[in-house]
């Protein structure tokens, strides 16, 4: 990459407007992914790979690394300094939060969640992991799947990602070896079923190099690893279709808020705001609001764009209904005669995944934040735990620790609209709140994703 | 007072070869829906929300947004500006302009009166970014705002890309980067004890780009000096700096008149100009695609402090 400096003037060539004049004229699509690997996989040198490769680091990025690099005695561009944000991960060399990165393709439009690897910092890879769309899972083909791989796949698997890649790394290490990729992509196809991901693609690359991540071949490539002729890890994550199902679930829309305008322009307006969590709504549906029960006809659809016949999952609308009804925020839209209905309930069972450095306490109070529903709610531990190394539910103590996966049950001082989270990722999940500070204790799943031993039906 | 602002410089301007303004394509759109998301969710939740408004391409962007969720009725929240007193004219006659038209409530929160009464001192650089800090904090207090909404983006700077979409400030501000809450679907959680207020970031996930094809898919208002003009300027650590109440040209500097536009802005004694012959919409977003500088390494001095100036910044309470 050349550089500038001086005033900032940039020096582009012909070739560089045309491939920008060909990025913006192309429609793109957006995907939210998270990635996930331990300590040492090579996590932020990976992220520093996909956002230099697709050319995302501008020249004084680019150049303040390679000067952080030299400073740090390194001969070579350390791109694991692009991803590390804060001044103790880079004196330390660790990564302490979840950082989000950008980078695009002429297809697509990535939103990355880079997460850390410790254990103790399993409740980031939770919280990437519950707004991605895909997830990339970072093995070590050294030392083949860990413990932290487990418990990786386990929370994609938890959390419902719907697409899983696992990346095998540092196949330069191995001289590209086909046989030890062969071993370790049968372990960990082994321990996604177990945990339900029967889908996942296994990529061998090397993010040091570059091979197999952005590009398949180009200089950097190393013909030992001619072998794999699929696709590379870009290609993979720009082909994984996100819209299409999503919008052919049953229809949902937690009601975020009645829009009453009552100026002289829009003296009886009244419309429904929300973000559409799942299906499609038209005008002319017969909706039903949950709790309570109230049913109505959709008479119109306010978008961002101005009115609209249809709207779907992922889209914020204001809807209009026939009726005066008395539906408002902390209930959810549902079709009147769909098939699938939400659960109205006032106890629950379910996971959750204690992210609080404060351990549970016995039927502890707190609150639940359920789409735009706020209760009161007593939570009561089972005294069940997800064993990663198990990979099972066994037997655990009543209190759940920070980065735990337990089974709980919940009472609500008022009933709630859910769907089972294998269901509806936006509606079968929940927030665990302390009551008296805010923070957010845990994160829950109605029912139970992760239900144990390999099922070889699956 | 005359008014500079340019209403007509999205694609749809009237000059001739001109493309049509162009339609937003899925990734936008879905920017576009969960920041409205957001933005209800404040309303929602909060008693009395405020939104930072600068006059800068990412407030206008914002406040675009949040008209959005609450139309057709006017938008309940307040518009906030810090104002360092070094902003170039446009920007004042600009957020003058979309207050006057949106009917808005404006708190303006004057760096000076805090300089003039000793609560903020002046830098011996000038520089008044970092001093924002004070005045802002007092104003929340003040006006007992519960919710403060920014246009700030992960993609500017690497620690705001570990900032939350919600994130919880003490009663002095501070943000901790290892306390932050987790922030889970979209399930947002604002709650916090008295004394503590909650900075809401609906555009977090958009990056400038994002923020430009915006602009020109909704012919969103700006201040002309985002797009090229004639200006007097000098050159200072590379960049191109404009005289007014924060300096002249100094010693061996020597001012001439360059075509130039803003690329953020700012502080005045701080943001500089770039070259740039971009004079439309499509213009700046040709020029920032094929960028090889960062818009805050092209043009913010204050950012070039340290490898962690945002950082120290943001504890201290800063936007």
């Amino acid at each position: 990459m050349t550089t500038t400096t001086g005033t900032g003037v940039d020096e582009t060539t012909e070739a560089e407007r045309e491939a920008a004049a060909e990025v913006l004229a192309a429609a793109r699509s957006e995907l939210r992914l998270v990635v996930a690997g331990s300590v040492d996989d090579g996590k932020s040198t990976l992220v520093g790979r996909l956002l230099f490769d697709t050319k995302s680091i501008l020249a004084d990025t680019y150049e303040s690394i390679t000067d952080a690099s030299r400073r740090r005695g390194s001969e070579d561009v350390d791109l694991a300094l692009l991803t590390d944000g804060l001044r103790a991960e880079r004196e330390q060399g660790i990564t302490i939060d979840v950082a989000y990165r950008y980078f695009s393709t002429p297809r697509r439009s990535f939103v990355l969640a880079d997460t850390p690897g410790h254990t103790q910092y399993t409740r980031n890879t939770v919280t990437g992991a519950s707004t991605a769309q895909a997830a990339v899972v970072l093995v070590d083909v050294r030392h083949g799947v860990s413990v932290q791989t487990r418990r990786h796949l386990a929370v994609m698997a938890l959390l419902r990602v719907p697409s899983v890649i696992v990346a095998v790394n540092k196949m330069d290490a191995q001289a590209w070896s086909r046989a030890r990729f062969d071993e370790v992509a049968a372990d960990v196809r082994a321990v996604a079923r177990n945990v339900g991901l029967p889908e996942i693609d296994v990529v061998p690359v090397s993010a040091l190099t570059g091979q197999n991540v952005v590009d398949g071949g180009g200089e950097r490539h190393d013909a030992a690893g001619d072998w794999y002729s699929g696709a590379t890890l870009l290609e993979l994550l720009e082909g994984i279709d996100v819209t299409s199902r999503a919008a052919h679930e049953p229809f949902r829309m937690p009601v975020q808020l009645v829009i009453r305008p009552r100026t002289p322009e829009h003296p009886d307006y009244r419309g429904l705001a929300g973000r559409i969590a799942a299906g499609t709504l038209r005008v002319g549906d017969v909706v039903r609001a949950l709790p309570g029960g109230t049913t109505s006809t959709v008479t119109g659809l306010d978008t961002p764009a101005g009115p609209a016949q249809e709207a779907a999952a992922g889209e914020s609308v204001t809807v209009l209904l026939s009726d005066e009804v008395d539906v408002g925020r902390g209930q959810v839209l549902v079709h009147a005669d769909g098939e699938r209905q939400p659960r109205v309930l006032d106890s629950l069972d379910g996971v959750v995944c204690w992210l609080s450095e404060k351990p549970s306490t016995p039927n502890q109070r707190v609150l639940v934040k359920a789409g735009t529903k706020v209760v009161r709610a007593m939570l009561t531990t089972s005294g069940q735990a997800w064993d990663v190394d198990a990979q099972d539910w066994v037997a655990s103590d009543e209190q759940a620790q920070l980065n735990d996966i337990v089974r709980v049950g919940v009472r609500l001082a008022e009933s709630v609209a859910v769907d089972e989270y294998t269901d509806d990722r936006h509606t079968g999940g929940f927030l665990v709140i302390d009551a008296a500070g805010g923070a957010t204790l845990a994160a829950g799943m109605v029912g139970n994703p992760l239900t144990g031993r390999f099922d070889p039906s699956i | 007072m005359t008014l500079t602002v340019d209403t007509d410089r999205g694609a749809t301007a009237g000059a001739a070869g001109r493309a049509p303004r162009p339609a937003m394509d899925a990734s936008l759109r879905a920017l576009e829906a969960e920041a409205i998301q957001v933005i209800r969710e404040v309303v929602a939740e909060f008693d009395r929300p405020a939104l930072l408004f600068s006059g800068g391409k990412d407030s206008a962007v914002l406040l675009h947004v949040a008209r959005k969720a609450t139309a057709p009725a006017p938008l309940p929240i307040a518009l906030l500006h810090v104002d360092t007193g070094h902003n170039l004219p446009e920007v004042l006659e600009f957020r003058d302009h979309v207050v006057a038209q949106g009917n808005h409530e404006l708190v303006v929160a004057a760096v000076e009166e805090w300089i003039a009464d000793g609560r903020v001192t002046e830098r011996p650089d000038g520089v008044r970014n970092p001093l924002q800090t004070v005045p802002l904090l007092d104003t929340i207090n003040e006006r007992r705002f519960d919710a403060v909404l920014g246009g700030a983006r992960r993609d500017e700077d690497r620690a705001r890309a570990k900032e939350r979409i919600f994130s919880i400030r003490d009663a002095f501000g501070g943000w901790d980067p290892r306390t932050q809450r987790p922030e889970l679907w979209n399930l947002y959680n604002g709650r916090h004890a008295p004394g503590e207020h909650t900075r809401v970031f609906p555009l977090s996930n958009w990056t400038e780009l994002d923020i430009w094809r915006y602009i020109a898919a909704e012919n969103v208002e700006l201040p002309s000096i985002y797009y090229a003009h004639e200006r007097p300027v000098w050159r200072r650590d590379g960049m191109w700096m404009t005289p007014g109440p924060w300096g002249e040209p100094g010693e061996g500097e020597t001012l001439e008149t360059r075509l130039v536009r803003y690329r953020t802005v700012g502080d005045g004694s701080s943001t500089g100009a770039v070259d740039s012959t971009a004079t439309t919409v499509a213009d700046v977003i040709a020029e920032i695609s094929v960028s090889r500088l960062t818009e805050r390494g092209a043009t913010r001095a204050d950012d070039r402090l340290s490898e962690a100036a945002m950082e120290d910044r943001k504890r201290e309470g800063y936007f």
